[in-house]
């Protein structure tokens, strides 16, 4: 067993691994002059505790895994509201977009998003540049969640949301959940970014569009009818949308502990519904990959 | 207009040029000359600047060396977010309708929360109560009222934004980014209440960072948050390995 061989051979798909394992390299110097000390038996485990330290809790998730797993997202939402504008112009050939938006306001409302989700797209493809994972293109989604399809991949039936572009509320509903779902992602995946001035300044700013989004969304949905807020409030499963195949996307937005300091009456009439809403959670990898795969044909799915 | 803060406190000065910096505040967030005009015709008290002045000005410290002073950046934002809200309440109901007064409520509390947790996650590291000044804003127009909102909105999304890449304990940047999304909800709800659609606007928010061609929101370092915050702090805050 040669560390330096193991080191070397790492360093080929993750040039940062010297500075990871310590920017100043003294982490390093600290091995080799210990190293002599260690028996052969050890050096596994001492390998593993560096490994530990450098990638946190992920074990190997890359900067590239993060930016390539947020593309996908954008690509889900992208395809999403692009077909529902390009759908409601008349010119258009796609047909299957057949509700109306309440107002013009609706509709630039969701071109606006649209734009955003199309710049953020472009933005971390040319961010990953070769590195970027293959395109998605709006057939490898199935936006109605369980939908079947016809050969030349129109809509056939069913699905959970089989009726995502004949019904507003059920558009605005999978809209919200997607947004709801893109803050709880990014949030998720911060820490593997941590201390990456550019490429986590970057998600943060992005996260930030789709808290802006969600909030949006959510007071379209309250003009449409549904009782929600621009912002999580508490309900007992998080999710307080009233959607239910939405829970998944909303568990756990309903914890008012932060940091094992309880929020809840933390000061006069910080309700629990207070405490809830005044924080947003993360969502792990595994979940979110999970909601997206709902909303991904199963050839195309993470 | 003064706070209640100003009666509250026991130390604090102002230490930046109110005028110029009050309008480095509008055009940086995108008000023209009218809200300019607006802000500035609001006097001020000289009776509160003789009180300030008989009192200790102790003013405080944030380092920027390690995460307690980005944790205490941020309490002193949430804390001014918080002060700002409570007048809101107490003061605009009048101005506004039956749901924006609920959402307002909710949206005081959400900061009071955030104050409040940053004051016990920083224990003893805390930097004492700030001492607010809001006496350029009208809390019984609604446009004063929600064009200062959006201002602090806005810029809380450029603080956390901007400051998120220098914390170093995985769970602090975690909250950060918890309460991050929760500002941005904020803004885009606030910024419908002066324009609907305008939540994402983020042409207008490029004096904060913002890139529309990117579809970025605003990131700015405390060293620009900090000088546009301080038009609406009386209490002199030193600042420490700035970025």
């Amino acid at each position: 067993m040669n560390i330096l061989n193991i080191l070397s051979e790492i360093e080929k798909v993750d040039e940062d691994i010297y500075d990871r394992l310590s920017p100043r390299r003294r982490v390093m110097q600290d091995f080799y002059n210990v190293g002599r000390k260690i028996s052969m038996a050890a050096l596994p485990l001492a390998l593993s505790s560096m490994f530990t330290k450098a990638y946190g809790q992920s074990g190997t998730r890359t900067v590239n895994d993060v930016l390539n797993f947020a593309l996908t997202l954008e690509y889900l939402e992208y395809h999403f509201y692009n077909h529902t504008v390009v759908g409601k112009d008349p010119a258009s050939s796609v047909k299957d977009v057949t509700f109306n938006f309440p107002s013009t306001a609706a509709l630039q409302a969701i071109t606006t998003i649209r734009d955003h989700e199309k710049a953020h797209v472009d933005f971390l493809k040319a961010v990953l540049g070769s590195a970027a994972r293959p395109e998605l293109a709006y057939t490898n989604f199935d936006f109605r969640a369980g939908g079947t399809y016809n050969a030349d991949n129109s809509y056939a039936s069913g699905g959970t949301f089989g009726d995502v572009y004949t019904n507003y509320a059920t558009f605005l509903k999978v809209a919200t959940a997607f947004e709801d779902t893109g803050v709880r992602a990014y949030k998720g995946q911060a820490g593997f970014l941590k201390g990456n001035q550019v490429v986590l300044t970057a998600a943060l700013q992005i996260h930030a569009v789709e808290a802006r989004h969600a909030s949006h969304l959510r007071q379209m949905a309250a003009a449409a009818g549904l009782t929600i807020k621009p912002w999580i409030t508490y309900t007992a499963n998080g999710n307080d949308t009233g959607v239910a195949p939405a829970d998944a996307v909303y568990a756990g937005e309903q914890n008012t502990t932060q940091a094992t300091i309880p929020i809840t009456n933390i000061a006069t009439g910080v309700t629990q519904a207070a405490a809830a809403e005044s924080f947003d959670e993360a969502l792990a990898t595994a979940n979110v990959v999970t909601i997206a795969n709902l909303f991904l044909k199963p050839a195309f799915r993470l | 207009m003064k706070s209640e803060q100003d009666n509250l406190s026991t130390s604090g000065t102002r230490t930046v040029k109110e005028g110029y910096n009050r309008r480095k505040f509008l055009s940086a967030l995108g008000l023209g000359t009218a809200g300019a005009a607006l802000l500035t015709s609001c006097g001020h008290n000289d009776f509160y600047d003789e009180f300030r002045n008989n009192n200790n000005n102790k003013g405080t410290t944030i380092d920027f060396k390690d995460d307690i002073g980005i944790l205490n950046y941020a309490y002193a934002l949430e804390q001014l977010e918080a002060a700002f809200y409570t007048e809101v309440v107490a003061k605009s109901s009048a101005v506004f309708s039956a749901s924006q007064n609920a959402f307002l409520n909710d949206i005081k509390l959400h900061e009071i929360a955030h104050r409040e947790f940053f004051k016990k996650a920083l224990g003893s590291n805390a930097i004492g109560s700030l001492e607010v000044d809001f006496s350029s804003v009208n809390f019984t127009s609604k446009d004063s009222v929600l064009a200062t909102a959006k201002a602090f909105e806005d810029l809380g999304v450029a603080a956390y934004n901007g400051a998120g890449y220098k914390i170093t304990t995985e769970a602090y940047l975690v909250i950060a980014g918890q309460i991050v999304s929760v500002e941005a909800r904020h803004a885009a709800w606030i910024r419908d209440q002066i324009s609907n659609g305008s939540f994402s606007d983020l042409n207008s928010l490029t004096a904060l960072g913002a890139d529309n061609s990117k579809g970025l929101d605003a990131a700015l370092p405390p060293s620009k948050v900090l000088p546009i915050a301080a038009t609406f702090i009386k209490t002199k805050i030193d600042v420490k390995n700035a970025f």
